[in-house]
């Protein structure tokens, strides 16, 4: 059976950290990075990049609309 | 095509010219003694016609910021109230001096401060001519003393606003928006289908969106805006005065006034002059820009200066100013409402002049 | 641009699922992480897109945090005085009748300074859409409270919570306009979850919608939160909305048209 995965790309400079993608995130794919991007925040980022299933939970719920998201039938 | 004559009043010559200027909008408040001016459109019903919207606004605030919303479309539009609803329209006014859009506001003035009296004054000059509203900008302002000028600024108001991007102020009063006298009215001008490039319309087939706004966090940008207008305001001030003389070519005395003040005044230099005083009178028309260099010039000629303003005395400072010392100004006005009489205006100059 | 990137097969232009409206300019918001201005912002955006309307659309900004809502949305925009965009919208839309007109304001603009305004605008039905972002409380000017914060809350103003006895109870202002004949629909929204922002974008296409219609004004209230203010991290401000916001501003729509 065909299954759906996706694929983010997150704009690590205007990602300010806020969180709300990650709690939002269905799969568990979304992770904030350790390291603090030039701005000063912990941006987020695909983690579990394996995981994402494309639903873009996280890019409508963006304040800041830095998520891209991409899916496709596999 | 002809010119009509009709007997109108002056709030009603400013609603009449107001249709026929094809001006766009008109956003007002009832408020003696100017509500005539909303009536009379309402009555009218120019949006059948021309197009015209007339919309009866909750509050003088409302009204101007209506004013704005509409002048920043580019449209030709204007709100009219007296003096405690000009003071309401202060920070309206500053907005759109600040935005650079044009617009017309109409005060009748009535006699202040507070609630007042619904009489005619003309103590409302230094909230015309020097602020008003916060900040740096200047209104230009037009002064009318007769219900041919109420009609005749309507048009020049709209011309000085959009040439300037500034706001334009009628400043008028009881007596003269109530008196009742001829007029000439030019004929209907159909309304201008002009979209300047600056005016939010939608975008359509632009690249760039257009912005209205007065806001710059930037210290360096706003002084530089700052600097634009005051670069604006001497233009106007090189461009724009306007004022009318009577009798000054031999004139030992000079009487300054504006509005109804110089109607007075006009009967007062005939009076003076039975009584072998040689006296003329400057009246400005614009209060901005004012005539501050005609004044100077007449002022090396005369032996003083009256300035007659229903008032405790406002305009009179903008002569001594004109003057610089050179020659003795005094004012004389009464307030509370109450309009001098030609003879009291004589006698007043007899008295602080002539000694006697 | 730095990015942070998924399993890259699958990032193909023909795999494109979603992405930021172009109606966006490319300018960093200004709002605080977490803000639901951002997110409201782009959910106007897109509707303003889908629906091909960036030509038409006058928008009209307030003071408050939104008040630089012209650096991030592509239309034309006008900048009003406090509270006021609604006696501005109310000009623009009856001297051009055919765009698309709408106010976007915060709780201080609308329901403070702007009541009268907000009232009047609604109670003549003038054929706008106005979007109120609530978050009881002013951002801006540093967390004073608004007429909007509940109960109890606390604000730089209200440092022992809002005292029902001397501050008077939460104004529900869309509760208000929804009593008024001029109002066509009035609904209340918010953008925390990503279920919210898809019933808040429904909502919000059908106010734009209805504005060709011309039969009264189009309300929105969007309950938000401010992270900032209220002292939370983003998350937990979003928490904190559902459990305390929520029971004084209930959402759903409170007037539809009688179909």
């Amino acid at each position: 059976m065909a299954k759906i995965r996706g694929s983010i790309v997150v704009d690590v400079e205007k990602c300010k950290g806020c969180e709300v993608c990650m709690v939002s995130c269905p799969t568990g794919t979304i992770a904030m990075a350790k390291e603090v991007n030039s701005k000063g925040y912990y941006n987020a980022y695909p983690a579990n990049p394996e995981l994402c299933i494309g639903c873009a939970s996280c890019a409508i719920v963006c304040p800041d609309g830095v998520i891209t998201v991409y899916k496709t039938k596999i | 095509m002809e010119k009509e004559l009709r007997l109108m009043k002056g709030n009603e010559a400013i609603a009449e010219a107001a249709i026929r200027a094809g001006v766009d909008g008109y956003f007002g408040y009832p408020i003696t003694p100017q509500s005539e001016i909303l009536e009379y459109l309402m009555e009218a019903n120019p949006y059948e016609k021309t197009g015209m919207v007339v919309l009866q606004a909750e509050s003088e605030v409302a009204a101007i910021n209506m004013v704005y919303g509409g002048a920043g479309c580019g449209k030709k539009v204007m709100t009219s109230s007296s003096s405690p609803g000009i003071s309401l329209k202060q920070e309206g006014i500053s907005y759109i001096a600040g935005a650079e859009l044009p617009c017309l506001i109409v005060n009748v003035a009535r006699g202040g401060p507070g609630l007042g009296t619904i009489q005619p004054a003309q103590a409302d000059y230094f909230q015309s001519v020097k602020g008003g509203g916060h900040g740096d900008y200047h209104l230009i302002v037009l002064a009318p003393s007769s219900v041919q000028e109420m009609a005749d600024f309507v048009e020049l108001s709209f011309d000085l606003a959009f040439k300037y991007r500034n706001p334009v102020l009628i400043l008028s009063d009881g007596a003269i928006g109530q008196m009742m006298e001829k007029v000439y009215l030019k004929p209907q001008k159909p309304r201008s289908t002009v979209v300047p490039e600056w005016a939010t319309t939608g975008k359509g087939e632009r690249e760039d969106r257009n912005i209205i706004t007065s806001l710059d966090l930037d210290p360096d940008a706003q002084e530089q805006f700052n600097h634009k207008l005051q670069d604006k305001y001497n233009e106007i001030r090189k461009n724009e005065v306007r004022y009318e003389e009577f009798n000054c070519d031999d004139a030992e005395y000079l009487l300054v006034a504006y509005g109804t003040s110089a109607r007075v005044c006009q009967k007062s230099v005939q009076i003076a002059r039975e009584h072998g005083i040689k006296v003329g009178l400057l009246r400005p028309i614009t209060l901005f820009p004012f005539p501050s260099v005609r004044i100077n010039e007449l002022g090396e000629k005369v032996k003083g200066i009256l300035s007659v303003e229903m008032s405790s005395g406002q305009m009179v400072e903008d002569v001594m100013l004109a003057v610089n010392g050179k020659v003795p100004v005094k004012h004389f006005g009464r307030m509370g409402g109450i309009v001098t009489t030609p003879d009291e205006v004589v006698e007043k100059l007899k008295t602080l002049f002539i000694g006697g | 641009m730095k990015e942070a990137t998924g399993l890259k097969e699958i990032i193909k232009p023909e795999n494109l699922a979603y992405r930021r409206s172009d109606v966006i300019l490319d300018n960093t918001f200004s709002y605080c992480p977490g803000c639901g201005h951002g997110t409201t912002h782009r959910i106007l955006a897109e509707l303003i897109e889908e629906l091909g309307l960036q030509p038409t659309t006058i928008g009209v900004s307030p003071v408050g945090c939104s008040v630089f809502l012209y650096h991030y949305l592509d239309v034309d925009i006008q900048q009003a005085a406090h509270g006021r965009a609604p006696a501005v919208a109310t000009a623009i839309k009856r001297l051009l009748p055919d765009r698309f007109v709408f106010t976007y304001q915060g709780d201080g603009d609308l329901a403070a300074i702007g009541t009268s305004e907000t009232i009047h605008a609604c109670n003549r039905g003038e054929n706008i859409l106005i979007i109120f972002v609530n978050n009881g409380i002013y951002g801006m000017t540093g967390g004073q409270m608004a007429p909007t914060t509940i109960p109890g809350m606390k604000s730089s103003t209200s440092p022992l919570g809002r005292d029902v006895k001397t501050m008077g109870n939460n104004l529900k202002m869309t509760d208000i306009v929804a009593t008024l004949e001029g109002t066509y629909y009035v609904t209340r929204q918010s953008v925390h979850t990503p279920a919210n922002v898809r019933r808040t974008k429904k909502a919000m296409r059908k106010a734009i919608e209805y504005q060709k219609l011309k039969r009264g004004t189009c309300f929105i209230e969007i309950v938000s939160n401010c992270p900032s203010g209220w002292k939370m991290t983003p998350v937990e401000s979003n928490k904190w909305m559902e459990a305390n916001m929520f029971p004084y501003y209930p959402l759903g729509d409170l007037k539809t048209p009688a179909e």
